[in-house]
């Protein structure tokens, strides 16, 4: 039993690391809030790189080459990676990696709303890599100096594979627009479908986000939602000019007071309502991957009967 | 039966040799039935850009860890032996090679 003496002693030594903007380690003392904050971002997270195979998967089977299966295949691959190197990261604050997966089927703990939508065409692949790819690395570049060593750590690790997945995208859509006029069609319907939703990638506005003051005081955050969506939009215009693709927002201008873009307003009753389980795929997606892990169930049973096999022996 | 399904696979912390002449340095862990699949998976998890030439895997339980927190009494023999540092000796400037 720790102390009430103890326990303020340990608090100060906790935020006099955060304000040295060193990093807190896994045996560190930390406020238990904090760790909670943790375990739903990092979990929140692990689960998005999960469930966002799903998307892209559906497109193996029917890439137009084997070049383009075999990228396919690479990234989605990547996607797995990067989930299992955020649940190790989620489990070294105390959680199992059962309870994680239980949490993502029963609900308890979302994933990213993007992947509730549907990959309609092959040219979403393309977009998914440029423009969901380029909005998470967005939001992933500052997370690599985020104040919980093991949640950095992974992230510079999936930083430096995501840039692969957003040229293959981009380049995937280059290629489609030096196509056909039926080629340049379906990446512009791909984007206009996917814009708005990659915009609410970065979550609800600042006034509207309870959270991110806190996070920010922690250094678990260090940008809140509204900067860095700004931020993407401002990258991005120039790639769809170079594109030759059109932004489907008619309020997208260059702001030259503010020296960055305006851009039209969110719907933010469609953000809810997906984040809250009515989008278009939140059912398929969770169904399938409660599917995946009651199928795979003989499989983790087969290798721990060998494994008990083997020390016996 | 259940039981012994929903029973996790054991932790085992993965070391990759980035390449020859370099140490063995943690990039992080993973779980896996035994040491065998163990290997199997740190290759497909951590090393899928050949990042590394050689990995070692060892369970997790068959680490015995100090406190990472620098405040642990376990440096404290470290901290006040500034002459085990090359600074501490202030040799002239005119001595070369030094």
């Amino acid at each position: 039993m720790t102390s009430a003496v103890d326990e303020a002693g340990l608090e100060s030594h906790f935020e006099a690391t955060i304000a040295h903007k060193d990093r807190i380690e896994p045996r560190d003392w930390m406020p238990e809030k904090y760790r909670r904050t943790l375990v739903r971002q990092i979990a929140q997270h692990a689960h998005s790189e999960i469930i966002g195979m799903q998307p892209e998967g559906n497109w193996i089977s029917r890439a137009p080459s084997l070049r383009r299966k075999a990228i396919l295949l690479a990234k989605v691959q990547d996607e797995a990676g990067h989930g299992l190197y955020l649940y190790s990261a989620t489990e070294t604050l105390g959680v199992t990696r059962t309870e994680l997966t239980e949490r993502l089927i029963s609900g308890a703990q979302k994933y990213s709303s993007i992947f509730n939508y549907p990959t309609l065409s092959y040219a979403d692949v393309g977009t998914i890599g440029w423009l969901v790819d380029g909005a998470a690395i967005c939001n992933q570049v500052p997370l690599c100096r985020t104040s919980f060593g093991p949640y950095g750590r992974a992230m510079i690790r999936i930083c430096k594979e995501e840039s692969f997945h957003q040229r293959q995208g981009y380049e995937l859509l280059m290629t489609m627009m030096r196509g056909t006029d039926e080629q340049r069609a379906m990446v512009q319907e791909s984007v206009d479908r996917f814009w708005w939703p990659s915009l609410m990638m970065f979550g609800p506005p600042d006034d509207a986000s309870p959270n991110t003051a806190q996070s920010m005081a922690w250094g678990i955050k260090t940008h809140t939602n509204d900067e860095l969506r700004q931020r993407f939009v401002d990258m991005t215009v120039p790639q769809a000019e170079a594109l030759g693709v059109t932004l489907p927002d008619p309020d997208l201008a260059w702001n030259e007071r503010r020296q960055a873009h305006d851009f039209g307003e969110i719907d933010w009753d469609e953000f809810w309502r997906v984040v809250g389980g009515d989008g278009p795929c939140n059912a398929q997606r969770v169904a399938h991957r409660s599917k995946a892990w009651d199928d795979g169930a003989w499989v983790r049973e087969a290798a721990s009967a060998f494994a008990r096999k083997q020390e016996a022996a | 039966m259940t039981g012994e399904v929903r029973a996790e696979w054991p932790l085992y912390e993965v070391f990759v040799r980035g390449k020859r002449g370099l140490n063995h340095v943690h990039v992080g862990s993973l779980h896996a039935p035994d040491d065998a699949m163990a290997l199997r998976h740190a290759r497909d998890v951590y090393t899928r850009r050949n990042e590394g030439v050689s990995i070692w895997v060892v369970r997790s339980d068959a680490i015995t860890a100090s406190s990472p927190d620098e405040k642990d009494p376990l440096f404290a023999p470290s901290g006040d032996k500034v002459y085990r540092h090359p600074t501490f000796y202030s040799i002239p400037a005119n001595v070369p090679h030094m």
